[in-house]
């Protein structure tokens, strides 16, 4: 089909092997699509060039939200809405309010932080993931490489994975349907066909 | 180059590769139900059918039905609620502390410590909710709207409120905490599904993770942050908790050391229920390599340790009852040791503070029995504690005329049964349909923790997978699906 998109991928063993391979496919100029780990891998996302996640950020940003959110709420009720004496306090007495703004800077610091990255690496319920090799999330570690973006061929890329330590390496195309990840048509297809044979197909 | 620690024991035994791990965590949410967790699953949901009949019926006929009089008007709901907040404590220190600490020996246990802590901390909830007597008129009550009749809103300056907004924020964080280092595991279980029903279920609860390194990256960030916020979270919900006492001008109650001294029991009593989900959990499921003696003496060093916290604690209360003068905090302190509570109050100083010191001795935090059976005293010490906290302060108030003996009813026993019999259902069927070893963060340990993975690349086929666990056609296909 015209629009499949194709794909080199090495399947490598050893996170060590993994790291130094990664680091010599880039250093000869090759565009790595994406690297898929059964595990966090430390230091990968240095050897693939990746910017610092802005997670930090995002939360500190929620998390105040949720001290200013509170502060306001907590001095407007009790001190400006219904103003009421208890314990002889004062209206707006601000280290009662430390337990409360407290609570919802890490509330809204939480949720905040972890929708930020649900939404930004497009994790939800009926995401269909394009998954390369199903032993990505068992014990392999697979770097997949998109031929059209290379100057190389395949089996200049191929020799290239080989020769880094890849344990195994091989062509994996992409259709257009698997590209579009459409939940129905995932569902439709899982009943129909069976899992057996669309993993057979995605291997 | 292989190190291997001549100190340590390794974290993970039986020389498993990373394929091992996946097929022995995997291995009980894939298979039938065994009859043992059958059984569990039995006796579970008996203690929450008789325990439910009993609080439907309290909750039907009122809180008159509980044991409370005028003056203990808090007993066993509240001792129930603060010791079940407390248990809940382990999951997030196991989870989030040591993380920070970067202690790599949590990775076998914080999944199932994490389950308990949610499920801990419904079974709290329960408590002050069904404590309102009548909730489905008032449960609203707690939250900061304004009153239907008027602009009346709810009072910010109570440390009961504070308690809802620190109940509610630790569930919720704990939850988005727990469910963030499952979906890693869902999905390593839904590459392996062979039947579509599984696949697609496990297949939405791994939200389309799919293990790149660049959402790796953001995970690992968010898991790290979460800790961190889980961290003081943890220590502010038992402060919070103990403020509910703190802050009144009850004698024995009104003590500055609460927060601190709740907060170590909290630890003390979490670790003991972890132990003792997790020698019943590692035997139902053949998880001895994973959950191994090394992981088992270390909890109960921290048992140790804020065991004796605890017991420092209930020492300094006794000699700033003394040292302040006031003779009403001096008759409470002697009167919880040689009043009508003085049965509760030695089961108490027993189980918390002298039975704990026998893990000063190798011989017994290495023993499995000793360990099981010191871990349900400590829970058992727990409860006593809250209970002479709360009743024997309220028994003898400052008026003598008001001053009553309380006994549990029926109601209050059977209400308490219910939480275990939810606790006990909830956890089961976590066990069952959910990983209960994070997969992810054990193969990211394995390497420092045992150098054999190394030595040799095993395949599935010389991979040790014990047959009797699953059907021979299912074995087939799943590994012509994983070839």
């Amino acid at each position: 089909m015209e629009n499949n998109k194709h794909f080199v991928l090495g399947i490598f063993n050893d996170h060590n092997v993994l790291l130094k391979a990664v680091k010599a496919v880039r250093g000869k100029g090759v565009n790595i699509k994406e690297v898929y780990t059964p595990y966090p891998v430390h230091h990968l996302e240095d050897a693939l060039g990746y910017k610092r996640s802005w997670m930090p950020k995002a939360a500190f940003m929620f998390g105040m939200t949720g001290t200013i959110l509170a502060i306001v709420l907590q001095t407007w009720v009790m001190g400006i809405d219904w103003p009421m004496i208890i314990g002889g306090k004062s209206f707006i007495a601000i280290p009662d309010f430390v337990p409360i703004t407290f609570e919802l800077t890490v509330l809204l610091s939480a949720f905040g932080m972890v929708g930020s990255f649900f939404v930004s690496q497009g994790l939800k319920p009926y995401a269909v993931p394009v998954i390369f090799d199903r032993r990505q999330s068992d014990d392999k570690h697979v770097m997949a490489i998109d031929l059209a973006k290379n100057g190389l061929s395949e089996a200049e890329l191929m020799g290239l994975l080989e020769e880094t330590g890849a344990e195994e390496v091989k062509r994996r195309d992409l259709t257009e349907k698997e590209q579009e990840g459409n939940f129905i048509t995932y569902i439709v297809d899982l009943f129909t066909h069976g899992v057996t044979d669309s993993a057979r197909k995605l291997n | 180059m292989e190190i291997v620690s001549k100190v340590r024991e390794p974290l993970v035994t039986g020389g498993k590769t990373y394929k091992d791990i996946t097929e022995d965590v995997c291995r009980p949410v894939e298979a039938a139900p065994n009859i043992k967790w059958l059984a569990g699953l039995g006796f579970a949901l008996l203690l929450l059918v008789s325990g439910g009949y009993f609080l439907g019926e309290m909750l039907w006929y009122g809180i008159g039905k509980w044991g409370m009089n005028k003056s203990v008007e808090w007993a066993w709901d509240i001792t129930n609620f603060v010791w079940w907040v407390g248990i809940g404590h382990a999951g997030t220190l196991i989870s989030a502390v040591l993380l920070l600490f970067r202690q790599k020996w949590r990775t076998s246990i914080n999944r199932a410590a994490e389950a308990m802590t949610i499920f801990a901390v419904i079974c709290a909830a329960i408590w002050p909710v069904v404590h309102m007597g009548r909730p489905w008129l008032g449960a609203y009550w707690a939250l900061p709207l304004p009153n239907a009749f008027g602009s009346l809103w709810v009072n910010f300056n109570s440390p009961l409120l504070w308690d809802v907004f620190a109940i509610s924020t630790y569930f919720s964080v704990s939850l988005v905490f727990w469910f963030i280092g499952l979906i890693p595991d869902f999905a390593t279980i839904r590459d392996r599904a062979i039947k579509p029903v599984p696949r697609l279920i496990y297949g939405m609860l791994s939200m389309g993770f799919n293990g790149s390194a660049k959402t790796w990256m953001h995970y690992e960030s968010v898991s790290l942050i979460l800790a961190g916020l889980s961290t003081p979270l943890v220590l502010s919900v038992h402060t919070i908790v103990s403020f509910d006492f703190a802050t009144s001008v009850i004698p024995g109650w009104h003590t500055t050391i609460f927060p601190p001294y709740f907060v170590a029991g909290a630890i003390f009593s979490g670790f003991a229920m972890v132990l003792t989900l997790m020698i019943v959990t590692r035997k139902l499921y053949n998880l001895e390599d994973y959950i191994t003696m090394e992981h088992i003496e270390m909890m109960n060093v921290i048992i140790t340790v804020t065991g004796s916290v605890v017991g420092i604690a209930y020492i300094t209360e006794f000699f700033i009852a003394w040292y302040s003068g006031v003779e009403y905090e001096q008759y409470a302190f002697v009167n919880r040791m040689t009043g009508q509570y003085w049965w509760a109050y030695w089961s108490m100083m027993t189980c918390n503070v002298i039975s704990p010191q026998l893990f000063y001795f190798k011989g017994v935090r290495t023993n499995l029995y000793a360990t099981f059976a010191l871990s349900i005293v400590v829970n058992i010490g727990m409860w006593f504690e809250r209970f002479v906290i709360i009743v024997t302060s309220l028994h003898r108030d400052y008026l003598p005329s008001s001053w009553v003996y309380f006994s549990p009813t029926i109601h209050d026993v059977m209400s308490y049964v219910f939480t275990f019999g939810l606790f006990f259902t909830l956890f089961l069927m976590f066990s069952k349909f959910f990983p209960v070893v994070n997969m992810a963060e054990v193969k990211s340990i394995l390497r420092d923790s045992d150098s054999k993975v190394y030595r040799g690349r095993r395949t599935i086929s010389d991979a040790v997978v014990p047959a009797d666990h699953r059907t021979t056609e299912e074995e087939k296909a799943r590994e012509s699906v994983m070839a």
